[in-house]
C-alpha cells in the first residue's frame, strides 16, 4: 500500500472522515441510551423528593438509602398527591410538576417579564399535609440543589441536598445524613416573617437542639459551601412565602 | 498459556509486575490516588479502563498505517475522548448512581498518561492482536495496584469494604470500636493514597533489585 499519509490533503481528509464517523457513531450511541438515561433522571427526582418528606429505605445511623426499583413509581403516586407550579401568583396544575428543570426557570426569570414558575409538590404523611419544593443555588465551586419538605407553618419537616462539584469531605458533607437531619424542625419563620434557615458557624447550639433559632451548625472547613447553602435557602423558598399565607385564610 | 505465546503472554504479564504502569512507569498517578478512597470506585475505573485500553489499543493498531504522523496525538485524543464518552453514556444509562459517584473521573479517564502512552509507544508499531493484548496487560496493572491502593484505604479509613461494616460500627461503638479501635481519617485523603504506592513500590523494589535504578 503505498498512500503518501505525509500529504496535506491526505491530512485534512483524513481529519474530516475521523471527525464525520466519530460524529455519527456517539450521536447514534445517545439516541440509543437516551430512553434509559432520561428514566434514571427522573427515578432520581422522585427519589429526592420522597427522601425530603422523610420517605426512605434507611437502616443505619448514617445511611441515605433511597427507594428503588419498582416500588418508587408507585411510592411516589402514593404520597405525592398533588402537583403544580405557582407562576405570577397563579397555581397551575401540572402532574408533572416535578420535571421542571429549575435552573432553565432560573435562567428565564433574568428577563423581569418572565415570572419563574415555582414547582411545589403537596404530599401527606401520617396525616399531615407536607409540602415539598426544589431549590437551587451556588456552592464553592459549582452548583448545589435541593429540596425541602415543610409543613403549612413553614416547620422543616426533612431536605435533601445535593451538589455538583463540592470538596469531598468538607462542602460535599451537605449531603450527609447528620447534617441534613439538622434542620428537621427548623422553622423559615420568625414571629410569623420569614427568615430563612442560617447555616451557622460558633458553637452555642452545636447539637442543634434549639429548634426556634433558624439555625443549624455549620460544617467546619467549608464556609462557602454553607453560606451558599443558607443563601439558597433564603432566596428560593422566600418565593413560595406568598402561596403559604394564602393558605391560611 | 496454551492459548498464548510466551512473547504474547509476557505483554500481559509483565505490566503486572516488573513493568507495571503505576509503580514503575509512573503514570497514572493522578486518578490512583482521587478515586481510590473507596474499593468500589477503584474496581469500576479498572473495569473503565480496561474496556478503554483494550479496545482504544486495536483501534489504533487498526488505523496505524493510515493516521498521519502530523496529527497522530490528536487522532489518538479523538479515540480516547470517544470511548470515554460511550462509557460515560453506558454507566448513566444501567448504572446511575455510580456513574454520579465517579462523575468527573470518567471523564478524567481522557487524561490518564497510560493510555495516550501505551498507544503512543506501542499501538502505532505493532498489530491488533498484540497492541490488545498489551493494553489488557497495562490496565490489568493498573487495575491490580488500584484495588491494593482502594482496598487499605476504605478499611483502614471507613473500617468497611465494599461499604460492609468490618470492624464494626463506629458510631455506635460496637466490635473492634468497643475497645477504643478508630478509624484513621488520614487515611480517605489523597496524600495516604501517595504514600500507600509508595509502599508498593518500596516493597516491590526490594524484592528485585533489578528494578533501582542506578544513579
Amino acid at each position: 500500500m503505498a498512500i503518501n499519509t505525509e500529504k496535506n490533503s491526505y491530512t485534512v481528509g483524513f481529519a474530516v472522515v475521523m471527525v464525520v464517523v466519530v460524529g455519527l457513531l456517539l450521536a447514534g450511541i445517545s439516541q440509543l441510551l437516551k430512553p434509559n438515561i432520561d428514566a434514571n433522571k427522573r427515578a432520581e427526582k422522585q427519589q429526592n423528593i420522597l427522601y425530603a418528606m422523610g420517605i426512605n429505605n434507611n437502616e443505619g445511623k448514617n445511611d441515605v438509602v433511597f427507594i428503588e426499583g419498582p416500588e418508587l413509581q408507585q411510592t411516589f403516586d402514593q404520597y405525592i398527591t398533588e402537583q403544580f407550579y405557582i407562576q405570577g401568583g397563579e397555581r397551575v396544575d401540572d402532574p408533572e410538576a416535578y420535571l421542571i428543570d429549575i435552573k432553565k426557570e432560573k435562567k428565564k426569570a433574568e428577563n423581569p417579564d418572565y415570572d419563574q414558575k415555582l414547582p411545589l409538590f403537596k404530599g401527606t404523611k401520617d396525616g399531615k399535609d407536607i409540602y415539598v419544593m426544589p431549590v437551587r443555588g451556588k456552592g464553592l465551586w459549582d452548583a448545589i440543589w435541593g429540596f425541602v419538605a415543610v409543613d403549612t407553618d413553614m416547620t422543616i419537616q426533612g431536605v435533601f441536598f445535593d451538589h455538583k462539584a463540592e470538596t469531598p469531605g468538607l462542602g460535599a458533607e451537605i449531603k450527609q445524613r447528620y447534617f441534613m437531619d439538622d434542620f428537621v424542625g427548623e422553622s423559615f419563620l420568625n414571629d410569623g416573617q420569614f427568615s430563612g434557615v442560617n447555616v451557622a458557624k460558633g458553637n452555642n447550639d452545636p447539637k442543634n437542639e434549639d429548634k426556634t433559632d433558624n439555625e443549624v451548625d455549620a460544617l467546619a472547613g467549608a464556609t462557602i459551601t454553607g453560606d451558599g447553602l443558607a443563601k439558597m435557602l433564603r432566596k428560593d423558598v422566600q418565593k413560595y412565602v406568598p402561596y403559604f399565607e394564602s393558605l391560611k385564610n | 498459556m496454551g492459548l498464548l505465546s510466551r512473547k504474547d503472554a509476557n505483554l500481559i504479564l509483565d505490566p503486572l509486575a516488573d513493568n507495571n504502569p503505576i509503580t514503575i512507569q509512573v503514570l497514572g498517578i493522578c486518578s490512583a490516588l482521587a478515586i481510590t478512597a473507596k474499593l468500589l470506585p477503584s474496581v469500576v475505573m479498572s473495569v473503565s479502563v480496561l474496556f478503554v485500553m483494550g479496545v482504544g489499543n486495536i483501534v489504533i493498531s487498526l488505523l496505524r498505517n493510515y493516521i498521519p504522523s502530523k496529527i497522530r496525538i490528536i487522532v489518538q485524543l479523538i479515540v480516547v475522548a470517544t470511548l470515554v464518552i460511550i462509557v460515560d453514556q453506558v454507566l448513566k444509562a444501567y448504572s446511575y448512581a455510580l456513574s454520579k459517584e465517579l462523575s468527573v473521573f470518567i471523564g478524567l479517564i481522557i487524561t490518564n498518561c497510560i493510555i495516550m502512552g501505551r498507544f503512543e509507544a506501542f499501538a502505532l508499531g505493532n498489530g491488533p492482536w498484540r497492541s490488545f493484548l498489551d493494553g489488557i496487560g497495562n490496565a490489568l496493572g493498573y487495575a491490580v495496584i488500584l484495588i491494593i491502593v482502594g482496598f487499605f484505604r476504605e478499611l483502614f479509613g471507613s473500617g468497611t469494604l465494599f461499604g460492609i461494616e468490618i470492624f464494626g460500627n463506629s458510631v455506635e461503638k460496637s466490635g473492634l470500636y468497643s475497645i477504643g479501635y478508630e478509624n484513621n481519617g488520614f487515611m480517605v485523603l489523597p496524600p495516604m493514597a501517595l504514600i500507600v504506592v509508595g509502599l508498593i513500590i518500596w516493597v516491590q523494589r526490594s524484592r528485585n533489585k533489578n528494578l533501582i535504578e542506578e544513579n
